[in-house]
C-alpha cells in the first residue's frame, strides 16, 4: 500500500493529468480524495489535553489501552484514543462530559474497593484492570444494527468509553480519526478512497453473470 | 446552487411550490419547471453539496449531519392507540436537500405487476385496509422506465426471470460484482434460486457530466461525494435549476398550508433559518415531504373548513403507516471478501416475490440481498457474532478478524396496512419550533412477522450454501423503527377511502397534491424509492396537464 504521502502525490498529480480517459471520467473523485488525502497530512497530531487534567488522562488511557489493548498490532493507546475522548469531549461529544466528570471518580472508587491496595485504576495489573472493566460490563447487551442508538446502560461512563475508544480506534483517519491510521491498518480496511474490482478472495476468479441454463434450471457460475 | 437559479418574492404568486426535495420533490420541480412553470421548492434542510460529504461516521450518523434531529424534531412512538407515547426515536429521514434519497442504499427494484392489483388476486386480508392501487403496472412502466434513464439507474434487463416488462433495457450495465454477490449467486443457484446483477440507482458509468461511482466504500448512510449515487441531489436538482424557473429554498421549515374562503390552497407558511415567518404564495401546491412529514403538515394545517387536517375528509391521512417488513443474517466467511469496498449490493433473489399463502400459511412476499453496507464503526459496535467480548483482547480479534470476512443476508418484504398503523400530532411534546411532534403507532401484522421469520430462514440457507463459517440472525422482533414510510395518504378513486385521486390530487383541495411514500396503497416488496420516483414522474405529467387545461384555478 502506498504510504500517505505518495497516495497524496499520486492523486494530485491524477487531478491535473486530465488526458487519460479514466482519470478524466473519475476527475471529480480523484479531486475529493486528495482534497481528503490532504486534510490527512495537514491535521496535526493531538497532543495536547483540553478536557482532561494530566491525571485523569492517565486514567483514561489506561481503561482504552485495556479496551482495545496493544497485542502484536498497535491497540487504543497506539491510536492516541486518550487524546481523541479529551477533544470529542470539548466538540462533538460535549453532553457527555458529565459521564465522565462522574462516571471516573466511582470508576476509580470501584478499582479501590475491589483492590484495597490500589490506590488509581492505572496503577492496578492488567488483570485486575480486566477484573474491574468486567464488573461494569453490561451482561444483557445484545448486538444492534443501530449501534449509534440509545440502548441500555448506554450513558453509564464504560459504556461510554467503550464506545468513545471505538470510535477514537476506528473513524476514518482522513476524516477526524487517528492520522496514522493504527485502527484500520488492524482490521484491514484500506484507506484510498476509491477500489477497483476484483475487491477480495471470493469474486478475483468470478467470471461473470449468465443466464441460468433452462434445460437444468440451475446456475453456471 | 447553479447561478441560473431564480430568487423569488414570497409575495410572488408562482405556478407551484413544492414542499421537499426528494426523491419525489426533486423530480416533480424539475418536471414541472421543464414545462415552463414557475416553481418555488421549500426544504426544511439546508443545501448541502458533494464536497460536505464527508465520511465522518460520528458527524454523519451519530450526529444526524443528513438526517431529521431527534433533539430538534423529537418524535413519540406507541404500539397501539391505546398506550400513552413515549419520546423515543422512530423514525429517520433525509433531511436535506435532496432528501433521503442522498443516503439511501440505492436498491431500485421496480414494483411488479402483482403489487398494484394484489387485493383483487387473492382477495380480502380481515382487519386490514388491504387494497388495490387505482392505478397499474403499465400505467407506471413509462414513468420507471423514465427513472432509469434520466435519474440514473445501473443494471441488466432480463436477467430476473421474475421481472416484469420493461420497454427499454438499463442505460448502464451493472456496478461490480461484490465478492457478497458472488456467494449469493453461488449459493442461490445450488439452491435452484435465481441470483441476478441488482438494479442501483448508482452510476457504473460516468453520465450527464456525473462520475461513475469509484468505490469507496461509504455509501449508505452517508452521501455520495463524487455525485455517483443517483440522488434527487444529484440528478435533478441542478436540472431544475438550470431551467431558470425553479427556485431550490433550503432551510425552509413549512408548517402550515393556507387555504383561502374557497377551500382553495392559495401558498405555504414556512420558518426561514432565522425562525422568522413567510408565506410563499402559489398557484398550487405540491406536497413531497415524506409519508411521515407529509400527513403531519395536512394535520397541521387544520382550520375552520379542515377542523380535523387538511385533505383529510376520508380519516385516512396518517392512517396505514407501512415499514415493510425485513430480517438480517450475517455470516462470517473463511477469507477475505473487503465487502466494504464499494456499495452495499450487487445480487439479489426475487424468486420469494410472491408467496403461496396456501401453502406458506401467511400473506406475503420478498426479495433477498446480500450486502455489506457497514462501516468499521458500526461494524465494531453492532455486527460480532453473539457471545463476542465487547472489549478486550478477544473484542479485538474478532473486529480484526472479521471485518474483512463477513457479509449480510438481508430480506425485504411486505407490511400489510393497519389503520391504526399511523402518524399523528402528539398531544403534549413539541418540536424545537413549538410545533406538536410526530407520534407513530406501529404494530407489525402477525403475517408481516411469520414472512420476517419465513425469509430469514431462506437468508440462513444461503449463507449454509455459500459456505459460511459462522452465521447468526438478529432477532425478528416487532418493529418500533421505520425508514421506509409508506401509505400515510394513500391514493385511491373513492374519496371516502383514500386521501389522493390517481393524479395525486387530494379529494379535498382541488389545488393541492401529495407525492412520496405517502400514496403507496400496499408497501411493495421493501424498496420503495424506485416507484416513489416512478410516481412523481407520472404525477408531475397529471398535474401539468392539469394546469395547461387551466384545471387548477
Amino acid at each position: 500500500m502506498m504510504n500517505d504521502l505518495n497516495r497524496r502525490d499520486f492523486l494530485l498529480r491524477s487531478c491535473s493529468s486530465l488526458t487519460a480517459i479514466w482519470v478524466s471520467s473519475h476527475w471529480p473523485s480523484l479531486c475529493s480524495a486528495a482534497t481528503h488525502a490532504r486534510h490527512a497530512v495537514q491535521a496535526p497530531e493531538a497532543t495536547k489535553l483540553s478536557f482532561f487534567t494530566p491525571t485523569q488522562a492517565v486514567e483514561i488511557d489506561a481503561i482504552v489501552a485495556r479496551i482495545i489493548p496493544t497485542t502484536d498490532t498497535p491497540g487504543a493507546r497506539e491510536a492516541g484514543a486518550v487524546y481523541f475522548i479529551d477533544k470529542a469531549l470539548m466538540t462533538f461529544a460535549i453532553d457527555q462530559q458529565k459521564d465522565y466528570h462522574e462516571g471516573l471518580p466511582e470508576f476509580e472508587a470501584r478499582a479501590h474497593e475491589m483492590f484495597p491496595t490500589v490506590e488509581k485504576f492505572s496503577s492496578a495489573t492488567p488483570e485486575q484492570q480486566d477484573e474491574v472493566l468486567h464488573s461494569f460490563d453490561d451482561p444483557d447487551a445484545k448486538p444492534s444494527r443501530r449501534p449509534y442508538r440509545p440502548r441500555k446502560g448506554a450513558n453509564n461512563f464504560f459504556e461510554t468509553v467503550r464506545m468513545h475508544t471505538i470510535v477514537a480506534f476506528l473513524l476514518d483517519p482522513d476524516a477526524g480519526g487517528d492520522p496514522k491510521g493504527v485502527g484500520w491498518a488492524v482490521i484491514g480496511r484500506e484507506r484510498e478512497h476509491m477500489f477497483h474490482s476484483p475487491f477480495g478472495y471470493y469474486d478475483k476468479d468470478y467470471a461473470g453473470w449468465r443466464p441460468i441454463s433452462p434445460a437444468s434450471g440451475k446456475g453456471q457460475s | 446552487m447553479t447561478p441560473d437559479m431564480p430568487k423569488y418574492k414570497t409575495s410572488d404568486e408562482v405556478d407551484f411550490v413544492v414542499v421537499g426535495s426528494g426523491a419525489a420533490g426533486g423530480i416533480i420541480a424539475k418536471e414541472l419547471s421543464s414545462n415552463g412553470f414557475r416553481v418555488v421548492v421549500l426544504e426544511q434542510g439546508p443545501y448541502l453539496t458533494e464536497a460536505d460529504f464527508t465520511h465522518n461516521e460520528v458527524k454523519v450518523l451519530n450526529q444526524d449531519l443528513l438526517t431529521n434531529h431527534p433533539k430538534l424534531q423529537p418524535n413519540t412512538f406507541r404500539k397501539t392507540p391505546s398506550e400513552a407515547a413515549k419520546q423515543q426515536r422512530a423514525l429517520v429521514y433525509g433531511r436535506l436537500v435532496g432528501g433521503t434519497s442522498v443516503h439511501f442504499t440505492a436498491n431500485f427494484w421496480r414494483f411488479h405487476e402483482i403489487d398494484f392489483i394484489e387485493r383483487t388476486k387473492i382477495g380480502p386480508i380481515s382487519g386490514t385496509g388491504f387494497a388495490d392501487w387505482p392505478i397499474t403496472y403499465a400505467d407506471l412502466e413509462p414513468y420507471y422506465t423514465k427513472v432509469d434513464w434520466e435519474v440514473g439507474v445501473s443494471g441488466l434487463a432480463g436477467a430476473s426471470p421474475f421481472d416484469p416488462p420493461r420497454s427499454k433495457p438499463y442505460p448502464m450495465p451493472p456496478l461490480p460484482t461484490k465478492c457478497s454477490g458472488v456467494l449469493l449467486e453461488k449459493a442461490g443457484r445450488k439452491l435452484g434460486w435465481n441470483p441476478f446483477p441488482a438494479p442501483m440507482a448508482i452510476l457504473s458509468q460516468p453520465r450527464a457530466g456525473r462520475s461513475a461511482c469509484v468505490n469507496c466504500g461509504f455509501c449508505l448512510g452517508f452521501g455520495c461525494e463524487v455525485g455517483a449515487k443517483s440522488s434527487s441531489l444529484a440528478a435533478m436538482i441542478h436540472v431544475a435549476e438550470k431551467t431558470g424557473r425553479c427556485e431550490i429554498r433550503p432551510n425552509s421549515y413549512v408548517h402550515k398550508i393556507e387555504i383561502d374562503a374557497n377551500g382553495r390552497a392559495t401558498g405555504a407558511v414556512y420558518f426561514d433559518s432565522e425562525r422568522n415567518v413567510h408565506l410563499q404564495k402559489a398557484k398550487a401546491v405540491v406536497i413531497s415531504a415524506n409519508g411521515a412529514e407529509t400527513p403531519r403538515l395536512l394535520l397541521l394545517s387544520a382550520n375552520k373548513q379542515f377542523p380535523n387536517g387538511l385533505a383529510n375528509s376520508s380519516g385516512f391521512v396518517g392512517k396505514h403507516l407501512m415499514f415493510n417488513s425485513g430480517a438480517v443474517s450475517i455470516g462470517v466467511f473463511e477469507e477475505p471478501l473487503n465487502d466494504y469496498k464499494g456499495f452495499a449490493v450487487s445480487r439479489i433473489i426475487h424468486d420469494f416475490y410472491e408467496l403461496d399463502a396456501q401453502k406458506v400459511g401467511f400473506y406475503g412476499g420478498g426479495g433477498i440481498d446480500a450486502r455489506f453496507d457497514l462501516t468499521p464503526i458500526g461494524f465494531a459496535a453492532g455486527v460480532l457474532p453473539p457471545g463476542t467480548p465487547r472489549w478486550g483482547k478477544g473484542f479485538k480479534d474478532a473486529i480484526a478478524h472479521n471485518f474483512t470476512r463477513t457479509m449480510e443476508i438481508m430480506s425485504h418484504g411486505t407490511s400489510l396496512p393497519l389503520e391504526t398503523n399511523s402518524i399523528s400530532l402528539d398531544a403534549d411534546v413539541k418540536d424545537d419550533w413549538g410545533l406538536p411532534a410526530l407520534c407513530l403507532t406501529y404494530k407489525d401484522h402477525p403475517d408481516d412477522l411469520k414472512l420476517a421469520n419465513w425469509l430469514n430462514a431462506r437468508g440462513l440457507e444461503l449463507l449454509d450454501a455459500a459456505g459460511a463459517k459462522q452465521k447468526w440472525s438478529f432477532p425478528i422482533e416487532e418493529q418500533s423503527f421505520g425508514v421506509h414510510l409508506l401509505g400515510t395518504c394513500r391514493m385511491g378513486n373513492d374519496p371516502k377511502t383514500s386521501v389522493v385521486n390517481a393524479d395525486h390530487r387530494t379529494h379535498d383541495v382541488k389545488n393541492l397534491f401529495l407525492c412520496d411514500g405517502g400514496s403507496f396503497v400496499t408497501s411493495g416488496r421493501g424498496q420503495p424509492t424506485m416507484t416513489i420516483e416512478a410516481l412523481a414522474f407520472r404525477a408531475a405529467d397529471r398535474i401539468r396537464d392539469l394546469a395547461k387545461r387551466g384545471d387548477l384555478a
